[in-house]
Order: structure tokens, then sequence, then C-alpha cells
């Protein structure tokens, strides 16, 4: 799949000026957030809509089939899928190569892995199984992981965690988010490369529509209540103005 | 001087046998691109699984067949894929009900037969894995059979001193790759293909079938083949065969892949290929018997609620027709894929070639 898309982006190269090697770049960066505040692991302690408070050590979590759509409702797609670690710095930034020169006007992605990826056996990259993000007894890719600690987890250690997946019946936990691009983005031939910093909140996942309690839930492994948390995360993500990229 | 004389005919004698034990040996090991052809057998349908994506070779092969037989895949380095998939036992693991694994945990469910893998869509009793390569992820991850993390596998065969080269012969790259890994294994299993059963044979026009075989062959299909169908001898369909379930396992089955209440204590219809070869029987070996299995079957006073009707066709046999069935059922143990020489355990042999 990854092979044919890098041929035809290499024929495409050669009959148009727009894919070429040295044409635009977008840079995206994630940046973690628990509300306004950056997310720090383990250390920090945050509090979810009831006031209990918790910690988290770990946040990571797929991305995947970008597009872009121009002014004229034209569409750019990227079918690579990207996992993204907070505790991996580098794996924040996604660099996307060879964007033709448009009028952007949003950006979309999946959280998560589609179908054709979570049925056709092997994967590289970063979708190898090797990086954990995979029920191996359930084929299917985990689209997102939170864990981390809170003293209201009746669990054993205290701890929570909430890996969610499934991308069919009786659970589909695929969702596609669109974010509006309002200061971009007019990539031209010559532009190079842009830079869009997205926001990630964590405290998006534990609320709205559903509030989670950590002293009910401290456990989602399967398709039980993970449609409910991809539905609450749907919304975490949301475009940093160019003013406040901290 | 005369015992002497006798002791060094007697050495020569027997290193002459070790010799001749050790050529037969390297052919018997060898694999060549003629043992790696994928032949489909007649009357087999098309194989799911597509050797395109991933080519065969004797390299790949071999490697598979390696990795199967070394312990080294598991956390405590002495449990391989062959500990509980027996050659003999046409790689189930008889006169075990339940799987062992590392650290002497039992597991919830009998081991299945390794054989005609290719002709099927899912995998496990309850279908969870949708893909041959992704398959052995699960006995190697799971806590009660292998207990690893594909993670530390990948490192401790790079850093064993024979694996980056097999690696490199069969796909070119002394990385290790997971995706590599596991189409090795794919090309190992893959080939298990059982058609030279005297059923197959039979069917053929090339065996005869004494009394007793033909009457259970007729009492076979006329009430088991709805879900044992011929040519492989599944319909790769759920059923709930009606065993009063286990309290204490409570499995589920099907159910806890899609959830659904009607899937429920629902698995997967076994092939019956190489049956009298693999005891225990059922997904938790509860029959030690094909006797105990027909019986289930024709006596069926302990059908569990939401039973498959097509149960319905098995009851009610006269002891000489379950006796006949079983008969029939020892027709389908395939020798020729019993004893093929290339899914035999290389270890010791090639350890230190």
């Amino acid at each position: 799949m990854r092979i044919l898309f890098f041929i035809i982006l290499n024929c495409l190269a050669y009959i148009s000026p727009a894919f070429s090697e040295n044409g635009n770049e977008l840079q995206l960066i994630f940046r973690h957030y628990v509300g306004d505040e950056l997310l720090v692991l383990k250390s920090k302690q945050y509090k979810n809509e009831l006031g209990q408070p918790y910690t988290v050590s770990k946040f990571k979590y797929y991305v995947g089939n970008i597009e872009l759509t121009d002014s004229t409702g034209k569409v750019y797609s990227i079918d690579n899928y990207f996992l993204i670690n907070q505790d991996d710095p580098k794996t924040s930034e996604i660099i996307l190569n060879a964007i033709p020169p448009g009028n952007y006007k949003s950006i979309s992605f999946l959280i998560g892995v589609d179908s054709l990826h979570n049925c056709t056996g092997l994967q590289e990259g970063d979708l190898d199984p090797i990086k954990g993000m995979f029920w191996a007894w359930n084929t299917g890719y985990i689209f997102l992981k939170l864990e981390g600690h809170s003293d209201f987890s009746k669990s054993e250690a205290g701890v929570f965690e909430y890996h969610i997946g499934g991308y069919k019946s009786p659970a589909n936990a695929i969702r596609r988010v669109t974010l509006k691009l309002e200061e971009m983005n007019y990539l031209t031939e010559r532009t190079g490369r842009k830079t869009l910093s997205i926001k990630t909140d964590v405290a998006q996942i534990l609320k709205q529509p559903v509030s989670i309690d950590f002293s009910v839930l401290s456990v989602v492994a399967d398709f039980n209540n993970a449609e409910m948390v991809a539905d609450n995360y749907i919304d975490m993500f949301s475009v940093i103005r160019n003013s406040e990229v901290k | 001087m005369r015992l002497t004389k006798l002791r060094v005919v007697f050495f020569s004698i027997l290193f002459l046998v070790i010799l001749n034990g050790f050529v037969s040996q390297d052919a018997f090991f060898a694999i060549e691109q003629k043992d790696v052809e994928l032949t489909i057998p007649k009357g087999f349908p098309k194989p799911f699984y597509d050797f395109k994506k991933n080519k065969l070779t004797p390299e790949g092969f071999k490697l598979g067949r390696r990795l199967f037989y070394d312990p080294i895949l598991s956390k405590d380095n002495f449990t391989s894929c062959a500990t509980c998939h027996l050659r003999f036992a046409a790689f189930a693991h008889i006169d075990h009900a339940l799987s062992h694994g590392v650290g002497n945990k039992i597991g919830k469910r009998n081991v299945p037969a390794i054989q005609n893998l290719i002709f099927k869509d899912t995998y496990m009793a309850d279908g969870g894995v949708n893909h041959l390569d992704l398959q052995p992820i699960v006995p190697l991850t799971s806590e009660a059979e292998m207990g690893e993390t594909l993670e530390s596998v990948i490192q401790k065969l790079q850093n064993d001193s024979v694996y980056p080269a097999l690696f490199k012969q069969a796909f070119g790259d002394s990385i290790i790759t997971s995706s590599n890994m596991l189409k090795s294994l794919s090309q190992f299993v893959g080939l298990m293909i059982s058609s030279d059963s005297r059923y197959d044979k039979f069917v053929a026009g090339k065996e005869k079938f004494n009394e007793n075989e033909s009457n259970g062959l007729k009492l076979f299909r006329a009430r088991c083949t709805s879900c044992h169908k011929e040519p492989l001898l599944t319909d790769n369909s759920y059923r709930n065969n009606g065993l009063v379930p286990d309290e204490k396992l409570n499995d589920e089955g099907r159910k806890l892949i899609t959830g659904l209440e009607s899937d429920k204590y629902k698995f997967k219809v076994p092939s019956l290929r190489n049956v009298a070869m693999t005891y225990p029987y059922m997904h938790d070996g509860r029959f030690n018997t094909l006797e105990e299995v027909v019986a289930h079957y024709s006596d069926a006073k302990f059908y569990s609620t939401g039973y498959d009707k097509d149960l319905l066709k098995t009851t009610g046999m006269t002891e000489s027709e379950k006796i006949d069935l079983v008969i029939f059922l020892r027709t389908l143990t395939d020798k020729t894929f019993l004893y093929d020489r290339r899914f035999a355990d290389p270890f010791p042999y090639v350890k230190h070639d």
C-alpha cells in the first residue's frame, strides 16, 4: 500500500511540478495539554470534572489518513499512519511532503486506523504490531491509550487504563476529526515549509458527552465502553493560533 | 589380539553407520525449491492466504521451521510452538485437555491441530484473528502460553549468534523485523497441508473402503457434513454444539469477539482431518475418545440452550452406526502429512551447523 503510494507520488513528480520533491512541506506539531496546562507525565496532578485527582503515565494515539481540503473543495490525502507518543517527543512532529499548492481551508484525519489496515495482515512502520498498539486476540489496532493513576480508581494499584480500539461491530471507534484552518494557508510552489500546531487536550477524553468517574470506569480493554470514550475524545483537537504557540 | 581386531571392525562399522546417519540426515532436513512449491489439492477451494505477498523460498521456510521449534520465542526460553503443537498429532497437543504455557500456567482452550491453515478465513476457536500472519502473536504474547512481547522476541533473535544471518538469507536483511519473523512462520505452517488420507484416496477412486468404513462415510454425509463440509471437513462457521458450558472456564467463545449475545458459546467448527490423532476433543478438551464425541452428538440429552439446529441431524444413532462412524473417522488420518519430513524438528541437527 505504502509502496504503491510512493510509486504514484514519484510518477506524479514527473508530470506535475506541484508534486516535486522540493515542493511544499507541512509540519504538523501536536502539543499535549490537560486543559490549559501542558501535559507532564507522572509528576503532575490534574483533576477531572468530578474533582477526582489523577496523574497520567502514558498517552499515545494514532493519527492517519490525513486530508487537506482547499477552497475549491479539492482534497489532497496522505494515506500514512503516525503514532504519536508523549513518551517520545519526536513522534509529535509529522512532516507531510510534496503538498500541491492550494488555499487550504481545513485539515481532517482519523484518530485510529481504518478497517483496511486492520484486515490485511502485517503492516510496517508505525503500524508494526511491535509498537504495542495492537490487540492480538481480537485482531485490531488500539487507537488510543491513556493510562494513569487515581486514588478513586477501584483497580488494585489505583490505576486506570483506557485502551480504545475497534474497527467493526460491536464497537467502531474510528473517528474522523476536521479542523478549520483560519490563518492558513495558501501554499504556493515557493512556500517551503509551513507549520501547523495542534493542541491535543487530554481533559477532553474524560468529559463530554460522558463525564468519566474513575471509581466507575478503571479499565477499557475491548469493545465495552470504547465508543463512549471515542465520542468523548473526538473534540480533543484544536488548532493553536500562531500568536498563541508557546 | 583377536579382540582388538574385532573391536576395530566393530568401531569401523559403527563409524560407517553414524556417517551414513549424517548423510541421510542431510537429505532428511534439506529443503529445496521443490519442497516449497504450493500445490492446491484437487477439490480444495482457493486459499484465503496469498503467498504472492509472502514469496515461498527454501530459506524462508527453513527459518520458519527453526523458529517454530525454538524455545527462544518464549519468556522462559523453554517453551516453543512445538511444545504444544506435536508433529505426530497433526500439531495438536495430545492428552492435554487445555494448553500448557510458561510457568506451568494452564490456558483456557484445547490446542488445535495445525493443518490446511491457508484455507481458513479466521484463526483461534473464537475466530478472533483475521490473518494467518498475525496469528502467532497470540500465543507469543499470551501470559498463559509463551508470555513474551514482540519487542523482546525480536531483540533476542537479533542478539542471537545464528538468526541475523538466517534472516539475511531469507529476506535479504539481517535487521530482524516482526514482519519478517511472522512471514517465515507463515511459510512454514502455511505449507502444512493434509490431503492424502485414506478417505481422500477413496474419494479419488484410488483405494477401497470396507463395509464399516463405507457405512460410516454414508452416515457422515447424512449427519455431519452440514458443519464438517467436505473436502476440508469444516465450513469455517461458528456453532454452538450443545456442550454444557464449563462453569469454571466460563468461555463464551465467539461472543468474546463480536459481543453478540447470539454468539455466546459458539466455537469455530474444527476440521476433522487427522481427528484420530488429536485427542482430547472439543474446545475445552473434555472428551478423551472419538466414541465419547460421537455419543455426545448422538445421544443429545444434555444440549444447552441455543444449540445449533443442524445437531438434530446427528441424534439417535444405533450402537453399530456409532461404531461405523468412528471407524470412518479413522480413515481421515493422513500419514503422508504426519510423516512429512519437511515439518520435522531440525534441532539439534541444525543447531550446530
